[in-house]
């Protein structure tokens, strides 16, 4: 307990360091009170006091976090079968490696221009490029988690009877489920990343098209406060992620 | 006359190798009646957890057949529960449910809610394990865990029940605990039981029956009754006698070189040994 209480404490010290050697770098680097002065720590968390005290960040927040919400499942959808299929069929398996691996190595944002233009502009677009960024982590994952799968368990199961439906439902699929959860929280991980530039491109709300408006409004103290927003709900959605696999592994 | 749950004859088995095939065990038999305990004992790598599977219907053998109730068996069967040498729990179950695992699969016989219910509170009860129903694999101590595995075979009921080293990882003192444990709960219940262990005082304390399995391909070297009651441990000299001949029987298989094609005269099975001990006779 006392380790914990240490480290949540050297945690927060460092997140204390990281606001004051921003302030140090405004301070030192830019002219008292020119342009560097709206980017500072004190006009930034002003801005964002205010910000959210209205409630149209709260309309951006909403939309960004369904998209990701919608990319996630729809990369779960996909994901899973085809992970649990590539990792019990070894043919499968390589057959299919050096292709995901060179899918996975492209930017899922370079596909953009190709999707806009098949799509349309919208939120499609944004579903199917988060989607396609969403499904490698998951995929891989899942596919490890079935290879990784104890022997002892299906030995079990078979002894006991099971029928494929019920060694895949009560075996294959708990048995896969905490590399599944790590696939997702590596594909938060990356969703978060890809959502904002996804964002910036023909749609009127969420996170990374408020980034835009906030520039062309010159209001650079909220483009800051944004920015830090950013960083916190992706910690929460990363510290949720982790919590959730953290339950089910019991560790 | 006597009925036969669990009949096994002329199994032999073995696995590929890089060259051809290596045979394990050759010639083997066994016939189970209701309520005994056979052990089938043997020192490690002779092939007994191989033999398991096969009277458990998980592994098909090269030659020969398993028989239950009468019937071949053509896989694993809702009449047999196994235990294997590991506990095998899935660590995302509690201990409750791990012992439940199973009790609701399709091809087991359907159980009114209130009579699994029954059976599975019944169960952790007999291994001592109520106060640890909540927890989870990663929690308990090797000895719990071998006690929910065997809480799990309990619970389904079974006619026969095949255990493999159950009790190989604990220390003396569970091990003990749990061998009385196992008495007890094959007498309540009459089932009959095949145990495979490498420990000769455990099968000298548990067994109706002894099997010892040696050489390579392994074949059984010779077989005694224990018509010793419950409980052994005073009968030190009578055990004593017997445990000097098993090991002398396995001792003299070692030193045959190479097993010849034609049967070695087996050794002293016949051996008397005082009291009630004797060799079997079939
Ligand atoms: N799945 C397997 N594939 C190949 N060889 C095996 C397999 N299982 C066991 N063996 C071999 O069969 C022999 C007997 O093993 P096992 O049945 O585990 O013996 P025991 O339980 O008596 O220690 C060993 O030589 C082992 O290497
Ligand atoms: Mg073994």
């Amino acid at each position: 307990m006392g380790k914990h209480a240490i480290h949540g404490a050297l945690g927060v010290a460092g997140l204390f360091g990281l606001i004051l050697l921003w302030w140090l770098g405004v301070h030192l680097f830019g002219e008292a009170d020119g342009l560097s002065a709206r980017f500072s720590p004190q006009a930034t968390l002003g801005s964002l006091i205010e910000l959210l005290g209205q409630a149209e960040v709260y309309e951006h927040i909403w939309v960004s976090l369904k998209r990701i919400l919608i990319g996630l499942v729809l990369a779960l959808l996909i994901g899973v079968p085809l992970g649990l299929l590539v990792g019990s069929y070894r043919h499968l398996e390589a057959a299919t490696t050096p292709a995901f691996q060179f899918l996975r190595m492209i930017s899922p944002l370079s596909w953009m221009p190709v999707v806009v233009m098949l799509m349309g502009v919208g939120d499609q677009p944004i579903y199917f490029l988060l989607a396609f960024a969403a499904l490698w982590p998951i995929l891989l994952n899942t596919a490890a988690g079935v290879r990784q799968l104890d022997p002892r368990w299906l030995q079990l199961s078979r002894s006991l009877s099971a029928t494929r439906w019920e060694t895949l439902c009560k075996v294959i699929i708990p048995g896969v489920l905490g590399h599944v959860l790590t696939g997702v929280r590596l594909a938060i991980g990356i969703l978060w990343i890809v959502l904002v530039p996804c964002e910036m491109l023909g749609v009127s709300a969420g996170l990374g098209y408020f980034i835009l408006d906030t520039r062309d409004r010159l209001a650079y103290s909220e483009l800051m406060a944004m920015v830090l927003l950013i960083g916190v709900l992706g910690f929460m959605l990363d510290a949720m992620a982790r919590g959730l696999h953290r339950r089910w592994v019991h560790a | 006359m006597t009925e036969v749950l669990l009949e096994a004859r002329g199994i032999s088995l073995g696995y590929p190798r890089e060259q051809g095939w290596q045979s394990v065990l050759e010639n083997f038999d066994l016939q189970l009646a209701p309520g005994e305990v056979i052990t089938i004992l043997g020192p490690s790598g002779v092939g007994k957890s191989s033999l398991l599977r096969v009277l458990a219907g998980l592994q098909q053998a090269r030659a020969g057949s398993v028989s239950l109730l009468g019937e071949p068996l053509q896989g694993p069967h809702p009449r047999l529960a196994v235990a294997f040498q590991d506990p095998s729990l899935l660590p995302w179950l509690s201990l409750e449910s791990n012992v439940a695992f199973g009790l609701d699969f399709a091809r087991q016989p359907t159980l009114a809610a209130s009579e699994r219910r029954a059976r599975i509170d019944h169960a952790i009860e007999a291994v001592g394990l109520q106060h640890a129903r909540e927890q989870y694999p990663a929690q308990l101590s090797g000895g719990m865990a071998q006690r929910t595995a065997l809480a799990r075979c309990l619970a389904r009921q079974p006619q026969v029940l095949l255990l493999d080293e159950p009790f190989g990882a604990l220390d003396e003192v569970t091990r003990a605990d749990m061998q009385q444990l196992l008495l007890q709960l094959i007498a309540r219940h009459n089932t009959a039981a095949v145990l495979i262990t490498h420990d000769i005082d455990e099968a000298l304390l548990l067994s109706d029956r002894v099997l010892l399995l040696g050489n390579h391909p392994a074949r059984t070297l010779g077989q005694w009754h224990i018509d010793l009651p419950q409980p052994r441990e005073q009968r030190v000299e009578e055990l004593g006698a017997l445990r000097i001949d098993i090991l002398k029987t396995l001792r003299r298989a070692s030193r045959t070189p190479e097993p010849s094609s034609e049967p070695m005269p087996l050794p002293s099975e016949t051996a008397h040994v005082p009291g009630r001990l004797h060799p079997h006779s079939s």
